[in-house]
C-alpha cells in the first residue's frame, strides 16, 4: 500500500461531491458524466449549453491545478493506442447502454441508494477488477 | 446565464478534485483495480468523500420544491435492473479495466497534451455516438 494517499483522495473526493451537489441544488441535474458528455450527441436534446459550460470547468480545473503547480498531476499511461481505443469505444458505447458511469452511478446513484446504481457499480467495480487481474496476473498476458 | 456560470463552477470545481486526488493518473485507478498487485485503496476513499459530501448537501436540496436556477430536478426516472443496464456496465467495466481511464478523467485529463488520452477520448466519443445512433433513433 506504498501508493496509498488516503487525505488528498478524501479532499478530492470531497470537491467532487460537492461539485455534484451543487450542480443538483443550483442546476437540478445529475453529475454524471458519461450522461453530461453523451447528450451531446443526442439529435434530441436541447440543452447542450450547461453540459458544454460543466465539460469546459472540466478541463479548465486540472489546468488551475497545473498552473498553481503541483508535480502530482502527471499522467502514467501504460496501454498502447490500440488497446485504448477499444477501450475508449468500450466505455462510450457501455455507459450509454448502462445510463452511467463511476461519477453518475458510483458517486450521484449510490447516494440517493438507487438500486439500479448499486447493481451498476458492482457490476463495473467487479468486471473491470477482473479484467485488470487477466490482463496483468494471467499466465502469458501481461504482454500489453 | 445563471445556470450556465454555476455549471462552469461545477465542472471546474468537478476537475480541481480528479485532479487532487490523482484520478486522472491511470495508473492510479489501476492501482485501485488491481487487488491482486500492490493494492492502492486511494479511489475507495475518493469516493467516500465524495458520497459523504453529495449527502450532506442532498439533504439540503430536499427542503426545496425546484432548484435554484433551473425549474425542476431532473430525476433518473428507470427504476429496474435489467439485462440492458448490466451488460452497459459490463462493457463499460471491461475497457475501464484496459485503460484506467473512465469518462471524467478522460476529459479532465485532455490538457496534459497526451496523445493517449486523445485516442482513448475521441474512440469514447466515437462510442457514445454509435450508442445514440443504435439505440436512439
Amino acid at each position: 500500500m506504498e501508493n496509498f494517499t488516503p487525505h488528498s483522495a478524501l479532499a478530492g473526493g470531497g470537491l467532487i461531491g460537492l461539485s455534484a451537489g451543487l450542480l443538483w441544488l443550483f442546476n437540478g441535474r445529475v453529475a454524471g458524466i458519461s450522461g453530461i458528455t453523451g447528450g451531446l450527441f443526442s439529435s434530441r436534446s436541447r440543452d447542450i449549453g450547461w453540459r458544454l459550460c460543466f465539460l469546459a470547468g472540466l478541463l479548465l480545473g486540472p489546468l488551475i491545478f497545473r498552473i498553481v503547480g503541483d508535480e502530482t498531476a502527471s499522467l502514467h499511461i501504460s496501454p498502447s493506442l490500440a488497446v485504448l481505443s477499444i477501450a475508449g469505444l468500450l466505455v462510450g458505447y457501455g455507459t450509454g447502454l448502462g445510463n452511467g458511469c463511476t461519477s453518475g452511478h458510483g458517486i450521484c446513484g449510490l447516494t440517493r441508494l438507487s438500486p439500479r446504481s448499486v447493481a451498476a457499480t458492482l457490476t463495473f467495480m467487479i468486471v473491470a477488477a477482473v479484467t485488470v487481474y487477466i490482463v496483468r496476473h494471467w499466465p502469458g498476458a501481461g504482454s500489453w | 446565464m445563471g445556470g450556465y456560470l454555476s455549471a462552469l463552477f461545477c465542472g471546474t470545481l468537478f476537475g480541481l478534485g480528479l485532479t487532487l486526488a490523482q484520478m486522472t493518473n491511470p495508473e492510479k485507478v489501476l492501482g485501485f483495480l488491481d487487488v491482486a498487485g500492490h493494492w492502492d485503496p486511494s479511489l475507495a476513499l475518493v469516493m467516500a468523500g465524495a458520497l459523504t459530501t453529495l449527502a450532506l448537501m442532498q439533504h439540503l436540496a430536499r427542503r426545496r420544491s425546484a432548484p435554484v436556477l433551473a425549474s425542476s430536478f431532473n430525476e433518473p426516472k428507470k427504476a429496474r435492473i435489467d439485462v440492458r443496464l448490466l451488460t452497459g456496465a459490463a462493457l463499460f467495466g471491461i475497457g475501464w479495466g484496459l485503460s484506467g481511464i473512465c469518462p471524467g478523467p478522460a476529459i479532465a485529463a485532455l490538457s496534459h497534451g497526451r496523445i493517449e488520452i486523445y485516442v482513448f477520448t475521441a474512440a469514447m466519443f466515437a462510442g457514445m455516438g454509435l450508442f445514440q445512433r443504435l439505440h436512439r433513433p
